[in-house]
């Protein structure tokens, strides 16, 4: 029987498409709408769970997460019936990991309550960061406040909370966010992801950096430093990184990011979702409709994929070294053989190592701290011919 | 054939833009020389890039039949000339085959160095010369100033200057009649032993090498049996005729007549401007004047960008240069970037058109090395070489002393520029020769070492200036400097492509500012790069780029692996555009950017 494949096990992503704001850096696929019919998306999300269930039955599922947008938004029993359903078609892990996005904005005792009963089990609030000013600046509706009591909420309801910050922020010196961070770790808990503000194309922050109004981002060398400080501060309390911006005490990664990452398999359910699945042996990508009415009215005709389409080994072999390197733990090199019918460049590899960049023992290639910090660049010299 | 006193042979002088292709699309228009509907703008200039650039660069003719006012027909052939200072010897070889020029001034321009370079030319080849004020139409046409300008600048009279506007019309009934009334008939001796004029030549796809003459005695005539006086080859003639514009057959040339004649030559690099033709039986003993063989004078290395597409461009160079004997190849290796070749040309337009023409019509992407000009490298044994390519420099120990190529600048510049013209002149070695007023404008003339004007000199002076100076140049001959080959190293490995001869007196300032330009244009890498720059062992000036220490994508999930695997491949690509040195990645826009001065 094959593994499930391979090791990186079977998970499945929901995306909720709505928010009550739209924050100026966010470049996920997220719509502020007026009135949403929950019934309406409900129903649409049991038809395309029930449409993948006839294509890849009898795998065993060690994870679901609600992303979006504000998936805490959502009404309880919408994802109540969601994950019924799912636990209706599919044999499910014991450890099952059951994830749910939330804004620190949009909680309140009550509906998280309901989550937990319909089963999330684990939560990721959107907190960006511990200061007023700058959460203003970020976007963010709620405030330093709001976010400590929302978090407080959850974790009276939920065995395993996480966070999000973003750093290098505007403006940001190294000791501000030094002091930031020690009190994020304070808050005592066991997961963190912390990312450094990226500007992406297509969205305000985007926009305004072009034209050259978006001030005060730290310069190369100081966001280098922040990274480093953040890995020196998070070792002393055991909350190494385990993946380029993630971070957690042994046991309490995140599983369903893992699968991401190790290269397993993933159903993409909701607008813009995408999802890798083995299909016959094979390999595929899929992405469903972007826009949430047409996904909502081709869901409705009978399936909201955009495309299905298999992946050449050679881009599988891209793919898993790509995500893989993020993990401190590296790459399990004889699967990356598998997949691209040769090793890596001996040539490239040892070059990487002499540079301090790269090692590998005992079957395993991982990236060193220096070398993750330039991930990019590793990733172009390890494919280059 | 035509009597001798009912043709008038002509060529029109002007600066780009001054509207010579114009006048000469209106002449040819209003004598029905072209039928209405084959009118195309530009209609003598072939290439793409004539029309693009509004350039000739080939010599083109056009045979006009015109009955003046006193009811008698004349035949006119026009000339059109190359009109840059690349291709002065061929200017000068056009000029030759003609008795006249109509002067073309713009009355909103007035005199540019270009046209001064070619109308002295003209006066050289002792023609009349009528002037013509264009664009009249123009509200910012000042014809009396411009009259002036052409007395005061050129010194000929300019008094009866025939008024046009070439787009209305205007004036060109008038310059039709001063063609035939001011400008001398040819002479010749239909007689006499055949001596013709080869005026030029170009590859015809279907009919092979096609040759512009211009007869000066005897006649010439299908089946005649010929001699190329330079090489001795001979041919047999199988097509004579004329351009009106289009390839009309006649049955004879006789004196003072332009046309072409194809004999089955294969290589438009067997015939050369300016050689004579004669009949191989009973042809004349003497050649005419002024014949000189073609001599490249800026050399520059072009590699393909993909190392995959040698072939293609040796290719396509073979098949350039069949088709122009003034460009010469000879193939160069670079540890750099690879196979390639090192390529002569008469000047930096004709390295342009070259350059163009093989990046458009064979699609091969190209990295053009910094420009060079020829050295001489004189030994100690006494002995010369010629040094094209700073890469090939000999040994210090071995060497004697260096001479290098000067030239005469004319520029031409309104008052409000000269200081900053007189400026970049004196940082480019200048030495100042004259200085004079025109009006508003200052004609400056400098002796200017070539190599401190190939690269980015005209640039430089149109930045200057806004581009309101004109500039031109003749080769003067080869001077002792104290010149230097200045290395520049990349992670302490030299770079032969980035090799270059400096004046040792501007090589500190040269170097500093390479390196500099290298440190921001090569990327950083995930080491620290030293580049330096160095004259023999001794470093002159040095940069250290830093290493790369941040480049990592903060999220990756699920939902991103397709567009950054896409991304992260698209990257992979960007890197073969790159040209590796060590371990180094150098861009190819780097190998010419790094050359150029700011001043």
């Amino acid at each position: 029987m094959a593994e499930d494949w391979e090791q990186g096990g079977f998970g499945l992503y929901i995306h909720w498409p709505f928010c009550q704001a739209k924050c100026p850096y966010c470049d996920f696929n997220s719509h502020v709408a007026r009135e949403v019919d929950q019934r309406r998306w409900l129903k649409a999300y049991i038809s395309e769970i029930d449409r993948y269930a006839a294509l890849v039955p009898h795998r065993v599922l060690t994870s679901v997460f609600f992303g979006g947008g504000t998936p805490s938004l959502m009404n309880p029993d919408v994802v109540h019936g969601v994950l019924d359903r799912i636990r209706h078609h599919w044999p499910v892990a014991n450890s099952l990991e059951v994830t749910l996005e939330a804004n620190p904005g949009s909680v309140d005792a009550g509906r998280f309550r309901g989550y937990a009963d319909a089963g999330v089990n684990r939560v990721s609030m959107g907190i960006q960061a511990l200061n007023n000013a700058d959460l203003r600046r970020l976007g963010r509706i709620h405030t330093v406040e709001e976010a400590r009591a929302a978090f407080d909420i959850a974790r009276s309801q939920f065995e395993r909370v996480s966070f999000d910050l973003i750093y290098a922020r505007q403006d940001q010196t190294l000791d501000a966010w030094k002091d930031e961070l020690k009190q994020a770790l304070s808050m005592a808990i066991d997961h963190l992801s912390l990312y450094q503000l990226t500007i992406e194309s297509g969205t305000a922050f985007g926009d305004r950096y072009d034209r050259g109004l978006l001030r005060g981002l730290p310069e190369d060398d100081i966001s280098a430093d922040m990274y480093i400080a953040t890995q020196d501060i998070c070792g002393t309390v055991g909350m190494e990184a385990y993946e380029v911006s993630n971070h957690a005490k042994p046991g309490a990664e995140s599983r369903h990011n893992n699968i991401y990452w190790r290269y397993g398999d993933y159903l993409g359910i909701g607008p813009g979702a995408h999802g890798r699945m083995t299909l016959n042996g094979q390999r595929h990508a899929t992405e469903a409709w972007s826009n949430p009415n047409k996904w909502l009215e081709r869901v409705e005709q009978g399936n909201g994929e955009k495309l299905l389409q298999r992946i050449e080994l050679r881009d599988q072999a891209s793919e898993f070294l790509m995500m893989g390197l993020r993990l401190s733990s590296g790459i399990d090199i004889h699967r990356y053989e598998a997949l691209s019918g040769s090793p890596l460049n001996p040539t490239n590899v040892s070059y990487l190592e002499d540079l301090g960049m790269l090692q590998s023992r005992s079957g395993m290639v991982c990236v060193t701290p220096s070398g993750r910090m330039v991930l990019n660049a590793v990733l172009k010299e390890l494919l280059a011919d | 054939m035509t009597d001798l006193a009912h043709i008038r042979n002509f060529s029109i002088v002007a600066h780009i833009d001054h509207g010579k292709s114009t006048l000469a699309d209106r002449l040819i228009q209003s004598t029905n020389t072209v039928a209405e509907r084959d009118m195309k703008a530009q209609l003598l200039d072939s290439m793409d890039i004539e029309r693009e650039r509004g350039i000739t660069i080939k010599a083109n003719t056009v045979r006009i039949d015109y009955t003046a006012d006193n009811g008698e027909a004349y035949v006119l052939n026009l000339i059109d000339t190359p009109g840059h200072v690349d291709f002065a010897y061929e200017v000068s070889r056009s000029m030759r085959a003609v008795e006249g020029s109509l002067l073309v001034v713009d009355s909103t321009q007035g005199v540019e160095a270009q046209t001064l370079a070619n109308v002295y030319q003209a006066i050289d080849a002792g023609h009349e010369i009528v002037p013509v004020l264009n664009k009249i139409d123009l509200p910012a046409a000042d014809c009396d100033r411009v009259a002036e300008q052409i007395e005061d600048v050129i010194g000929i009279d300019a008094s009866n200057a025939i008024r046009v506007s070439a787009k209305t019309g205007i004036g060109i009934h008038e310059t039709l009649e001063a063609i035939v009334k001011h400008l001398p008939a040819p002479k010749g001796d239909a007689t006499a032993p055949l001596k013709a004029m080869l005026v030029d030549s170009w590859y015809d796809s279907y009919l092979g090498v096609v040759v512009l003459v211009r007869i000066m005695d005897g006649t010439l005539k299908k089946g005649d049996r010929i001699k190329m006086m330079q090489n001795s080859s001979i041919h047999l003639i199988d097509r004579i005729g004329v351009f009106r514009p289009a390839m009309q057959p006649v049955e004879s040339l006789g004196p003072g007549e332009i046309g072409f004649i194809t004999a089955q030559i294969k290589q438009v690099r067997d015939t050369r401007v300016g050689d004579t033709i004669t009949h191989e039986k009973k042809g004349t003993d003497t050649p005419l004047p002024g014949f000189k063989p073609s001599q490249p004078v800026v050399f520059c290395g072009l590699f393909p960008v993909d190392s995959a597409e040698f072939e293609d461009l040796r290719d396509a160079i073979e098949k350039l240069a069949l088709n122009d004997a003034s460009f010469s190849y000879e193939m160069e290796t670079s540890a750099a970037l690879g196979f390639g070749f090192r390529c002569g040309f008469l000047g930096l337009l004709h390295l342009e058109v070259i350059r163009d023409r093989i990046e458009r019509e064979y699609n091969i992407e190209l990295i053009t090395t910094a420009p060079s000009v020829i050295y001489h490298v004189y030994m100690r044994d006494g002995s010369m070489i010629e040094l094209h390519n700073p890469a090939d420099m000999p040994d210090l120990s071995i060497v004697d002393h260096l001479e290098e190529p000067r030239i005469k600048a004319t520029i031409l510049v309104p008052d409000e520029y000269l200081g900053d013209v007189l400026k970049l002149c004196q940082d480019r070695r200048g030495i100042q020769e004259d200085l004079t007023y025109a009006g508003a404008r200052a004609m400056v003339v400098y002796d200017l070492p070539l190599n401190e004007v190939v690269f980015d000199f005209y640039d430089r002076l149109k930045s200057v200036t806004k581009g309101y100076a004109s500039f031109d140049y003749q080769l003067m001959g080869y001077r002792q400097d104290h010149l230097v080959k200045m290395q520049i190293l990349v992670n302490d490995e030299p770079v032969d492509a980035l090799s270059t001869m400096v004046h040792r007196d501007r090589a500190d300032l040269r170097g500093r500012a390479m390196v500099e330009k290298l440190k921001d244009l090569i990327p950083r890498h995930m080491f620290k790069i030293p580049i330096q720059a160095a004259i023999g062992g001794k470093v002159i000036a040095r940069e250290t780029l830093a290493a790369l220490r941040k480049d990592v994508t903060a999220k990756c999930y699920g939902g991103d692996m397709s567009r950054k695997r896409k991304l992260l491949d698209k990257q992979k690509a960007g890197k073969k555009k790159m040209r590796q040195f060590g371990k180094v990645d150098i861009p190819q826009e780097a190998f010419i950017s790094a050359l150029k001065m700011d001043d």
